[in-house]
């Protein structure tokens, strides 16, 4: 599988390397440093190799990650343990994963590469058990001289429940849930919806105590229709397809589609869905944009808010792109927010703080261009747009409940939160 | 407290600081010392000197001080195996230890410690591991018999572990079954041989373990499971039942391994049903996957490539999901396009078209480039949209964008060959943009198309001939493809172009250098002055059709490929064999760069070797003959002494007294151009068996003919009737490209036994092992390397054996030798191959020589040599109690007296 993992930093200098299997030399690591990170070569694919070794690499900040190897191995295995592996550095970290924290604790990471690693093969990677028996970075809990600590310690850890430990107490028993949605939209210069879909998260927060049993609905168009008593309740939505944390219990989910699990501790990320149907665009864009000869063009941009009055979308910003060659913009009629042409941005970056649902905001710029001495024309990036509406989702998505079972028989106090975000936001013009 | 700080100190007598902190009493300073010592490590100073000391603080019961020492061994012991061994004990002793996590740590960095002097003492404490009452210890066990596994195979097959860990795969602990199934997958993998064969039991097993063991070890499993071959589509399906339920679960991982499977037990279910359903199931987690990191973007793009090469139905709708973002990767976005092309299909082309348009536009040339000619494979692909697309075409081709024009072009040039006379109005057209071509390939297309249609254009005649100007600049595709337009053209417009055409041939034939150019000028010209109509026939011939077919894979290629779903294999489009070496990764170290130093020694060294002796192939008869004459001259001079036939010249044995036998002729055994076990080439190999100061001797001369270096070499031997055996490693350096190296190698025989009797020529069938491949070949064994020196066969019992093996048993043969034999030189000449001469008797008209000889397995054979004295005939009969000996026998004498076998 893997043969070695290496962090490099951006100058291509390995700030770790851990070799699992002793095939991937350091001189071989070295031509890769210097070959693609140092060249800063962005359009490199993620999976090369150079003579006989392959490199599976991604780049978070100033940090590249990557494993080695010189076997058939599963990339995809390979990719997600990578991530995983920044997770649990972040853990770690107090969530800044960069050369720096890297420096700071290269006998943790060794640790952790030792723990999380053996022989190339991904081990044990929840970060609450981690920090159990990690004994750098000063996080561990349990005395590793207490023998009967360890036993509940390994079975957990190789048990099939590996993300929950046992015998956690909350005073108060809470459940936070919050559906995240983000929509993606790529709209043609004539308006017409290209593709539109929504990747929704949700998220939950649980300060449960002991081992809860946890069953989980949503207006599921799937599981509404199957119970004709509730099927006029509200609508169902059809969601495309969903995918589950470890905790859930797929085959159940497979069979009944209910979603029952026991919830690890703290945050985690209880699903993520996509859909693609009947998708409410929280926001229109009407764009013209007229090249008039060669020194200007001319905007207008007009955003409308498809959702209830009552409800308000914050942190709204437009970009709208401007060619290179903008010498200066003239904006009048700035229907609400602020505007302002930013050349490092590549053009006119409209804020809009708060927006107000069923209401309408149109921006007329008049964009003055430096006669430059190669004509090339302009390609014409989309106009992309960022927002947030908070009690909102653009599927519809309703969670219809969370029943929580304890031996205790304790009960939860449950909070629900939605919200819509900007996935990929973009009108062709 | 951050470790940072221990990358400050840069002060000279550091490790002699080091080594007093080390020794401190002070528990923390140890442990700050330690840390001190693997800062040094990570940024590649060598601190090997500590070890030692290090491995003296190992001893304690501070698992975190442990660990770091733990560390330290690791990343050393290669370099003082010595005094690895001495840590060995602490090893052990941690193995028995009352913390769970002390006796897995212990055993886990046994197995990282790469020497094969510890892996015996690591048999007992990983044996005992695996049956440990703590889940944690046989998790850890599992991998390490596959890291014992790496560095001595034979070890974990004789002690039975890979029985232990198939009996793991029944442990009550899910992530001991997954890690026994992934060291197991490994070791198949690594021994070229599958040891974890599924059946019905153990797939029951693993699938139990699915549903309860962590994210990774579900991949584990999963792949396992595709590697299985359901009997019959009922096993098919019931397996399927349980693995789609990965198809929903977070990690992409899971997903992907759970899609191979499907995929592969698609093919064995029957239910038409039941595959749509299957079908179904598939296209929205592969969608799914798109919503990902670019990179797992990337692989999964890949995958579905495949996937819908094999099934097009699965995304058949969705071809929406792989419109390119603005802010994709490019890496991305050019796969987007492949699968576009893919999913193409009359329901969907426009939306596709229009995407591509806009694609066009883009500012990324290799992006825009690649956007044009999917257009054009569209055009291939589907017939009812070919006009579409070209009206796409002619549209991109207004913008006068000059790459975008050039690439539309190219793709045009094939569309009309797709559709032949269906689109030349276009020409026109095209002809405006002739001068903003500049890239040969569109420049060979444009001019392909005037020549193809050169009847319809009416100035076809001018747009070539301002091609010929510079004529003699351009790549030699364009001066091809101008030099075959412009025979179209003379033959549809003999008339007006009859000085362009000899002007034309002209420069290709006489005023070219290019040898492809000449030829098919000559071939032109000669045709055309022998018969201009076979001309025609030739050069307007119908074209072969063309289809989209190009970009698809093989079937049989597909289907493997379908099989390495989710693995490297996948993303490279490429068999698991086209890029997987097999290295024995146990001779290499982790400080290349001083193996390098050494390397370049023994390049000047073997240089310096090289020159010394001469070239190392010698098999030329030419040479032979030399040698005889050598032979000849030493003869006389030397007054009749014997002299070794294999011109094994002691003096040259003495300087060197630790070489092996100097070299003598080779043959050529392995062509550089023969295959390995896995379809390899670049090996090429000459070698000769030979005998040498009473023992057998295999000397090799290889050369590397590949591209890359060969190291991890290893030999074996087929059985064979005399049971040869290497006596020795294969000891050879790393080869370069382009080096060559010789080798000897000490053979034992009678321990290969194969018990067969021997066949006629007898041959060695030998194996070598490199990086790159395994090699086969097969050496020819003379039957006197088989003979030993101590023939003790006297006069007397000559006789009697003679006598008791009786005439039944006895072979004659007639020969006839170059020219008249004197008995001299054929006693000598036999000797030499320890054929000796018992007894010698003169008659009237020939000599008769009397010679016995015993073979390795002390089997011996009698024979009478009669040499006639007035003539060259030889008469030999032979006599031995081992029959199929006999030819052996008589081939050797036949070929060290030069015989010619007359009856």
């Amino acid at each position: 599988m893997i043969s070695s993992i290496l962090l490099i930093n951006q100058k291509g200098e390995i700030l770790i390397h851990r070799s699992y299997k002793g095939d991937v030399t350091r001189t071989e690591a070295t031509l890769f440093c210097s070959r693609v990170v140092a060249a800063k070569e962005a359009r490199e694919k993620p999976i090369l190799s150079i003579g006989q070794c392959h490199f599976i690499h991604t780049t978070i900040g100033d940090i590249t990650v990557v494993a080695t190897t010189k076997s058939n191995a599963n990339v995809m295995l390979v990719l997600k343990f990578l991530y995983r592996l920044v997770e649990v550095f972040s853990a770690y970290f107090g969530g800044q994963v960069d050369e720096n924290a890297v420096r700071k604790n290269f006998v943790l990471i060794y640790e952790l590469l030792d723990e999380i690693v053996d022989y190339g093969f991904p081990q044990i990677l929840e970060v609450d058990i981690l920090k159990k028996y990690i004994t750098q970075g000063g996080m561990k809990t349990v005395d590793l001289n207490d023998e009967e600590q360890l036993k509940k310690l390994t079975v957990q850890a190789t048990g099939n429940c590996s993300w929950r430990a046992d015998g956690i107490k909350y005073r108060k028993n809470e459940v936070y849930i919050d559906v995240i949605e983000s929509v993606n939209v790529l709209i043609s210069h004539k308006g017409v919806v290209l593709r539109a879909d929504v990747s929704g998260q949700i998220m939950v927060k649980c300060l449960l105590s002991g081992m809860p049993e946890c069953k989980f609905g949503m207006n599921d168009k799937l599981v509404m229709n199957r119970d004709p008593r509730k099927a006029n309740k509200g609508t169902a939505i059809a969601i495309d397809d969903c995918r589950f944390h470890q905790c859930v219990r797929l085959p159940k989910f497979d069979l009944e589609r209910t979603i029952t699990f026991i919830p690890p501790d703290g945050t985690f990320e209880l699903m993520t869905y996509r859909i693609t149907e009947n998708i409410n665009l929280p926001f229109k864009i009407l764009p013209v944009v007229q090249e008039r000869g060669r020194t200007r063009v001319e905007c207008s941009v007009k955003v409308k808010a498809n959702f209830a009055k009552n409800i308000f979308a914050t942190n709204v910003i437009i970009k709208i792109p401007c060619p290179k060659t903008t010498a200066k913009a003239h904006l009048s009629n700035v229907g609400a927010g602020k505007a302002k042409y930013e050349p490092s941005q590549g053009g006119i970056i409209w804020r809009i703080r708060r927006f107000p649902g069923d209401t309408e905001y149109t921006l007329l710029a008049d964009v003055e261009l430096a006669s430059s001495v190669t004509d090339k024309q302009w390609y014409r990036p989309p106009i992309a747009m960022d927002f947030q509406v908070p009690m909102f989702t653009a599927s519809g998505l309703r969670v219809r409940f969370l029943s929580i079972q304890e031996k205790s028989n304790y009960k939860p106090v449950k909070w629900i939160r939605y919200i819509t975000k900007a996935g990929s936001y973009q009108h062709r013009i | 407290m951050s470790d940072g700080r221990f990358f400050q100190t840069t002060k000279r007598g550091e490790i002699h600081e080091l080594k007093e902190e080390l020794h401190s009493a002070n528990k923390d300073k140890k442990k700050e010392a330690v840390k001190k010592v693997i800062a040094a490590m990570t940024v590649g100073k060598d601190v090997s000197a500590l070890f030692p000391d290090v491995v003296n603080c190992m001893q304690t019961s501070n698992i975190e001080l442990k660990k770091l020492v733990y560390l330290y061994v690791i990343n050393y012991a290669k370099a003082q195996p010595e005094l690895a061994i001495l840590a060995v004990n602490t090893f052990r002793k941690d193995s028995l230890d009352a913390n769970p996590l002390i006796r897995a740590l212990a055993v886990r960095t046994m197995g990282c410690i790469r020497l094969e002097q510890i892996t015996e003492y690591l048999v007992e404490p990983l044996r005992r591991c695996c049956k440990d009452q703590d889940p944690y210890v046989r998790k850890t066990a599992a991998i390490c018999i596959a890291k014992l596994y790496d560095i001595s195979p034979e070890l974990v097959e004789d002690q039975g572990f890979i029985d232990i860990l198939k009996d793991m795969l029944s442990d009550g602990n899910p992530m001991v079954v997954a890690n026994s199934v992934a060291a197991l997958s490994e070791i198949s993998e690594s021994a070229g041989k599958n040891v974890l064969p599924m059946n019905e039991n153990t797939i029951s097993k693993l699938l139990a373990a699915l549903n309860e063991c962590t994210e990774w070890g579900q991949v584990f499993i999963l792949d396992a499971i595709a590697t299985h071959t359901p009997t019959s589509a009922r096993d098919a399906e019931s397996i399927l039942e349980r693995v789609t339920a990965r198809l929903s679960h977070a990690n992409a991982a899971v997903v992907m391994s759970a899609i191979k499977v499907v995929m592969r037990f698609l093919d064995r279910i029957t239910n038409t049903e039941t595959i749509r359903s299957l079908q179904r199931k598939l296209s929205p987690p592969l969608v799914t996957l798109l919503s990902a990191e670019p990179e797992i973007q990337y692989v999964a793009l890949r995958n579905i490539n495949l996937i819908v090469q094999r099934r097009p139905t699965i995304l058949a709708t969705e071809v929406k999901m792989f419109f390119c973002k603005y802010n994709d990767p490019v890496y991305v976005k050019m796969e987007k396009l492949d699968i576009m092309v893919r999913l193409a299909s009359e329901r969907n082309i426009d939306q596709i078209l229009m995407e591509l348009k806009e694609y066009a536009t883009e500012v990324d040339v290799d992006f825009v480039r690649k956007s044009v000619r999917a257009i054009g494979r569209c055009a291939i692909k589907l017939d009812r949209a070919a006009e579409r697309c070209i009206n796409v075409l002619l549209d991109l081709i207004e913008t006068r964008v000059n790459y975008v024009v050039q690439e539309a072009i190219v793709v045009i040039k094939d569309i009309f060959r797709k559709y032949p006379n269906r689109y030349e109005s276009i020409i026109s057209a095209l002809c405006e943009n002739l001068d903003s071509l500049d890239e040969p390939e569109a420049k060979a297309s444009m001019i392909w198309i005037i020549g193809e249609y050169a009847e319809r254009i009416d100035n076809a005649d001018e747009l070539l001939d301002s091609f010929l100007e510079s004529f003699h600049d351009e790549t030699p595709s364009v001066q091809l493809q101008i030099l075959t337009a412009t025979v179209k053209l003379f033959l549809k417009t003999p008339s007006s172009t009859q000085d362009m055409v000899t002007k034309v041939l002209k420069m290709s034939t006489e005023e070219s250098e290019n040898p492809d150019l000449r030829d098919r000028g000559y071939i032109y010209w000669r045709l055309l002055s022998s018969n201009p109509e076979a001309t025609k026939q030739v050069v307007l011939a119908d074209k072969p059709t063309i289809s989209d077919d190009s970009y698809s894979l093989d079937s049989s290629v597909l289907d493997r490929l379908i099989d390495n779903i989710a693995m490297l294999s996948s993303v490279y489009h490429k068999l698991p064999e086209a890029f997987v070496t097999r290295l024995r990764t146990v001779q290499k170290g982790e400080y290349e760069d001083e193996e390098e130093e050494e390397e370049e020694e023994d390049k000047v060294a073997r240089l310096r070797q090289e020159m010394k002796e001469g070239p190392a192939y010698e098999s030329d008869e030419e040479d032979e003959r030399d040698r005889d004459r050598d032979r000849d001259r030493d003869d006389e001079s030397s007054g009749g002494e014997p002299t070794d036939l294999l011109g094994l010249d002691d003096t040259t044995t003495t300087t060197t007294p630790t070489a092996a036998a100097p070299t003598v002729p080779q043959q050529m055994v392995l062509n550089a151009d023969q295959p390995g076990q896995k379809g390899q080439r670049g090996l090429k190999v000459a070698a000769a068996l030979t005998r040498f100061r009473g023992s057998i001797v295999l000397q090799m001369t290889f050369g590397n003919m590949s591209q890359m270096p060969l190291s991890g070499w290893a030999i074996q031997f087929n059985k064979n009737p005399f049971g040869l055996a290497p006596g020795g490693p294969l000891q050879v350096q790393d080869l370069a490209p382009g080096q060559t190296a010789t080798a000897s190698l000490p053979v034992t025989p009678n321990q290969l036994l194969s018990n067969n009797p021997p066949a006629v020529p007898l041959i060695l069938q030998v194996a070598v092992k490199t990086s790159l491949d395994v090699f086969y070949f097969n050496v020819p064994v003379d039957f006197g390397v088989l003979l030993v020196e101590d023939d003790s066969t006297d006069k007397d019992t000559f006789k009697d054996l003679w006598a008791r093996i009786g005439e039944a048993k006895q072979v004659s043969v007639m020969a006839m030798a170059p020219q008249p034999l004197p008995s001299a030189q054929c006693i000598q000449t036999l000797a030499a191959v320890n054929i000796k001469l018992v007894a010698q008797r003169a008659a009237d008209t020939f000599d008769s020589l009397y010679f016995s000889c015993t073979t390795t397995n002390r089997l011996v054979v009698l024979a009478e040599i009669s040499l006639q004295k007035s003539g060259n005939g030889v008469k030999v009969v032979t006599r031995t109690e081992a029959g199929p000996l006999i030819p052996l026998f008589q081939a050797q004498v036949a070929k060290s007296l030069t015989l010619q076998r007359t009856g």
